[in-house]
C-alpha cells in the first residue's frame, strides 16, 4: 500500500462504493430498508469531509461522488430521496445562516424562520396569480425571474433583520432572545392577517400557485422514463447545492475575517471587546443582517420548490427546529451545523416517519414481544407527531453532556501575519 | 364612533383589561423571581403555568366535579394541588437544567437553550399524557357559581370568577411581598440575588435558596394557572405560550427583578391590550382587528426596552466586569 493512503481511505472507498451500488440496484420499495440505506450513503459525506482524519486528496472525490453522482442517481429513481436531499440543503443553509447569528455572535435569535418566511412570502407574492392581483400589470413574473429575486431577497431579508435589529441588538442577550421570539410571531400574526384590508397574504389559506424556475429546461429533458417533474427536482437539487456551497464559504471567509474575530470577541464578552474598540452595535447589527440574509434566500426557494406557502410553514417550531440543528452540531462548527442539519432534517422527514409507519404495522398485526402484544400500544404513540418532545430532549441532554455540539468547533489560532487569511 | 358607545363600553373594557392584567401579573412574578435570584430568563416558566392550569382542569373535572364542596372550597383545592405540582415542577427543572449548569463552564447561552428545552419537552409530554384520554384541548368544567354576575354599572356586571381572581391574585401579591421583605427566606432571597459569591460567604445555602425561589415561583405559577383556565374557560398544552411571553414582557415593562413592577406592568399591559382589542378595531372599521392586540403588546415590549430597559419600577444596573 502506498504510503499516505491508509487502509482507512480504502475502506471508506469501497463502503461508499458498495452501499450506492446497493441503493441503486436494490430498491425494494420496503421503505424501512430504503431509508436504511439512503441514510448509510450519508455516512461518507460525514467522514470524508473531517479532513483531521481523512486526507483531503481521498475525502473530496469521496465528498464529490456521493453528492454529484450517486444521490442524483437515486433521486431520479425515486424522487422522495431527492426531496430529502433538498430540504436537507435548504435547512443546512438556514442553520449556516443562524450559526453567524448564535455561534459566531453569540446572539440567541428564537425567531430566525421570520426573514425564511419574508423570502418565501417574497417570490410567492411576485409570481403567482394571487400576487398578481394585488400588484397589477406585469405581474406575476414568471419564473425566470427567480434567480433576480432570490439576490433581492437577500437584501430584503437582511434589511429587515436591520430594521428589527437596530432597536433591540442594544439590549443584552436574554432579551434579545424574548424580542426575536415576539418578532416571529408578529409575523407570523401578519401572514395569518394581512388579508384584510388589503389581501396581501391571502390570510391562513396561504399563497398557491407559486412559479418554478427552469420549468423550459426540465421539460425539454422530459422523456417517458423520466418525467419533467423528475428533472425539475434534480434543478433544484443542483441549485440547493450550489447554494450550500456558496453559504458555507461565506460561512468560513467570515468566521476568518477581522469582523469574524469581532462576532467571536463580542460572543466571549462584550465589555471586553468594546474596550478594544469595537462598535457593539454595528457588528452585532451585521451579524443579524447576514444570518438573515441566509434565511431570505433560502425562503424563496422554498416558496419555489413547494408552489405554495401558509403561515404554517413558519411557526415557533421552524424556529426551534433550526436552533436544535446547530446546537446539536456545534455552535459555531461548520461541519458540525451541516450535521446537525442533516441529522433533525432527517429525523424529522424519515426516521419519526417510519418509525411511526413501523409502529402502526406492528399494532395492526398484533406482533407480541414477552407476552406483550403490540395490539396495546396506545394509537397516541406516533413519534412523527412528537418532534417538540424529541427537539426538547436534544436541547437539554446536548447542553448537559456535550455543550459544544457534536462536531465542536475548533478553535483556530490566527497569527498577526495570517491575520485575514483563511486557513 | 359615538362618544356614548365609547362612553358605554369603557367600563367593561377596563374590569377585562384589569382581571388579564392580574393574570400577567401573577405569572410574570414566577419570571421575576427566578430573574432576580439568577438572572436567567425561565422559559420553561410559562408550561409549568400550563402544567397548572391543566392540573387544575383535571381534578375538578374528574375527582372535585360530583364532590358536595362549595365552589369556592373546590377551586382552592385545585389550586393548592396545581401549586404543589407545579412547584414539584419547576423545582425539577432548577434540578436538572440549570442547576448542573451553573457548576460546570457551560456556554453562556446553556441555560437559556436547556429552558427552551424542557418547555418543548413539556408541551408535547403534556400533549401526549392528554391524548392518551381523549382530547387535549381540555374545558374548564361548568361551575355556575362563578357566574353570578356582579353589577359594575348600571348597564354593565362582571362574573364572579373576575372579584375571585382579583381576591387571589392580590393575596398572592401581598403574600410575596411580605415573604421577601419580612422572612429570613425572604432576606436569604435578596441577599442571593444581590451577590451569589457574597451571600454564600455568609453563610447562605445559595443552592437551597435558589431552590426555594423555584419552588416559590412554580407555586405561583400553578395558581395562576388555575386561574386562567377559571377565566378563559379551556387549556390546551400549548395555552402557555403566549400568556407566558405576554407576562414576561409585563415583567419587564414594570422592571424585571421588582415584584411590584411585575404586578404594576402585568396591569399596564392587560388594560392596554384589552384597550387596543376592543377600540382599534372599532377606530379603524375592523381594518385592524382584535388578532393586532399581540402585535401592540410586543411593539410595547420593544419600545420600552428600547426607552426605558430597566421598566417602570426597575432600578438601573450597572454593569460589572
Amino acid at each position: 500500500m502506498a504510503p499516505g493512503f491508509p487502509k482507512r481511505s480504502v475502506w471508506l472507498i469501497a463502503y461508499t462504493l458498495a452501499v450506492t451500488l446497493l441503493c441503486v440496484f436494490v430498491f425494494t420499495g420496503n421503505g424501512l430498508i430504503d431509508t436504511a440505506a439512503f441514510l448509510a450513503l450519508l455516512v461518507p459525506l460525514f467522514i470524508a469531509s473531517d479532513f483531521d482524519k481523512c486526507d483531503p486528496r481521498v475525502g473530496m472525490p469521496v465528498f464529490a461522488f456521493v453528492l454529484l453522482c450517486a444521490l442524483p442517481i437515486i433521486g431520479m429513481r425515486n424522487t422522495f430521496y431527492l426531496d430529502v436531499a433538498i430540504q436537507v440543503g435548504i435547512f443546512a443553509v438556514l442553520a449556516l445562516g443562524l450559526n453567524i447569528v448564535v455561534g459566531f455572535a453569540g446572539l440567541l435569535d428564537l425567531g430566525f424562520i421570520a426573514f425564511f418566511a419574508v423570502g418565501a412570502y417574497l417570490w410567492a407574492i411576485v409570481s403567482s396569480p394571487h400576487g398578481a392581483a394585488l400588484l397589477g400589470v406585469g405581474f406575476p413574473l414568471q419564473g425566470d425571474a427567480f434567480f433576480v429575486v432570490a439576490v433581492a431577497a437577500v437584501f430584503v431579508a437582511a434589511g429587515t433583520g436591520a430594521l428589527l435589529g437596530l432597536p433591540v441588538l442594544r439590549l443584552k442577550g436574554d432579551y434579545l432572545a424574548i424580542v426575536t421570539l415576539g418578532f416571529g410571531e408578529v409575523i407570523r400574526v401578519l401572514a395569518n392577517n394581512l388579508d384584510k384590508p388589503v389581501n396581501i397574504t391571502n390570510g391562513p389559506q396561504g399563497i398557491a400557485a407559486i412559479a418554478q424556475p427552469l420549468t423550459e429546461v426540465a421539460g425539454a429533458l422530459a422523456t417517458t422514463t423520466a418525467p419533467a417533474f423528475k428533472w425539475q427536482a434534480l434543478i433544484y437539487y443542483a441549485v440547493v447545492l450550489t447554494l450550500v456551497l456558496v453559504a458555507v464559504l461565506a460561512n468560513r471567509r467570515l468566521d476568518s475575517s477581522s469582523i469574524g474575530r469581532s462576532w467571536l470577541a463580542i460572543r466571549e464578552d462584550e465589555i471586553a471587546a468594546q474596550a478594544m474598540g469595537i462598535p457593539l452595535v454595528r457588528t452585532k447589527l451585521i451579524a443579524f443582517a447576514t444570518g438573515a440574509a441566509f434565511a431570505g434566500t433560502m425562503g424563496v426557494l422554498f416558496a419555489a420548490k413547494q408552489t405554495f406557502v401558509s403561515p404554517e410553514s413558519f411557526d415557533f417550531n421552524q424556529s426551534i427546529g433550526v436552533l436544535a440543528m446547530i446546537v446539536l452540531g456545534g455552535l459555531g462548527s461548520i461541519r458540525g451545523v451541516m450535521m446537525g442539519a442533516g441529522l433533525v432534517t432527517i429525523l424529522n422527514l424519515q426516521v419519526l416517519k417510519s418509525l411511526s409507519a413501523g409502529l402502526n404495522h406492528l399494532r395492526a398485526t398484533g406482533f407480541e414481544i414477552f407476552g406483550w402484544s403490540f395490539a396495546n400500544l396506545p394509537t397516541q404513540f406516533e413519534p412523527s407527531k412528537y418532534e417538540r418532545l424529541i427537539f426538547g430532549l436534544i436541547l437539554i441532554a446536548m447542553m448537559l453532556y456535550r455543550p459544544r455540539g457534536l462536531v465542536p468547533a475548533q478553535r483556530r489560532p490566527i497569527s498577526a501575519k495570517n491575520a485575514g487569511r483563511v486557513s | 364612533m359615538s362618544f356614548q358607545l365609547a362612553l358605554e363600553l369603557l367600563p367593561p373594557t377596563l374590569a377585562d383589561g384589569l382581571i388579564l392584567g392580574l393574570l400577567y401579573a401573577t405569572i410574570a412574578l414566577g419570571y421575576t423571581m427566578v430573574y432576580g435570584v439568577l438572572g436567567l430568563i425561565n422559559f420553561a416558566h410559562s408550561e409549568i403555568f400550563m402544567v397548572g392550569a391543566v392540573v387544575a382542569v383535571e381534578l375538578l373535572t374528574y375527582v372535585l366535579a360530583g364532590s358536595s364542596l362549595h365552589p369556592v372550597a373546590q377551586l382552592v383545592l385545585a389550586m393548592i394541588v396545581a401549586a404543589a405540582v407545579s412547584a414539584a415542577l419547576a423545582g425539577l427543572a432548577e434540578r436538572i437544567a440549570y442547576r448542573p449548569l451553573r457548576r460546570s463552564n457551560a456556554p453562556k447561552l446553556a441555560p437559556l437553550i436547556t429552558a427552551i428545552g424542557i418547555s418543548l419537552f413539556l408541551q408535547d409530554a403534556v400533549r401526549f399524557v392528554e391524548s392518551l384520554f381523549g382530547q387535549f384541548i381540555r374545558p374548564f368544567p361548568s361551575m355556575p357559581f362563578f357566574d353570578i354576575p356582579l353589577p359594575l354599572t348600571p348597564n354593565d356586571s362582571v362574573p364572579m370568577k373576575s372579584l375571585v381572581i382579583l381576591i387571589v391574585a392580590g393575596a398572592m401579591l401581598a403574600g410575596l411581598r411580605y415573604t421577601v421583605n419580612q422572612t429570613r427566606l425572604g432576606k436569604a432571597i435578596r441577599a442571593v440575588a444581590t451577590d451569589r459569591m457574597a451571600a454564600s460567604l455568609m453563610g447562605i445555602d445559595v443552592n437551597r435558596i435558589v431552590m426555594l425561589t423555584f419552588l416559590i415561583g412554580g407555586a405561583l405559577a400553578g395558581v395562576a394557572g388555575t386561574l386562567y383556565a377559571l377565566q378563559f374557560g379551556r387549556v390546551d398544552p400549548f395555552s402557555g405560550f403566549i400568556p407566558g411571553l405576554k407576562a414576561f414582557t409585563a415583567a419587564v415593562l414594570g422592571g424585571i427583578g421588582s415584584i411590584p413592577g411585575a404586578m404594576v406592568g402585568g396591569i399596564v399591559l392587560g388594560l392596554i391590550e384589552m384597550l387596543i382589542g376592543t377600540f382599534v378595531p372599532i377606530l379603524t372599521n375592523n381594518a385592524i382587528g382584535t388578532e393586532y392586540k399581540d402585535i401592540f403588546a410586543f411593539g410595547i415590549l420593544i419600545l420600552i426596552l428600547i426607552f426605558k430597559p430597566t421598566g417602570l419600577l426597575g432600578r438601573p444596573s450597572t454593569e460589572k466586569v
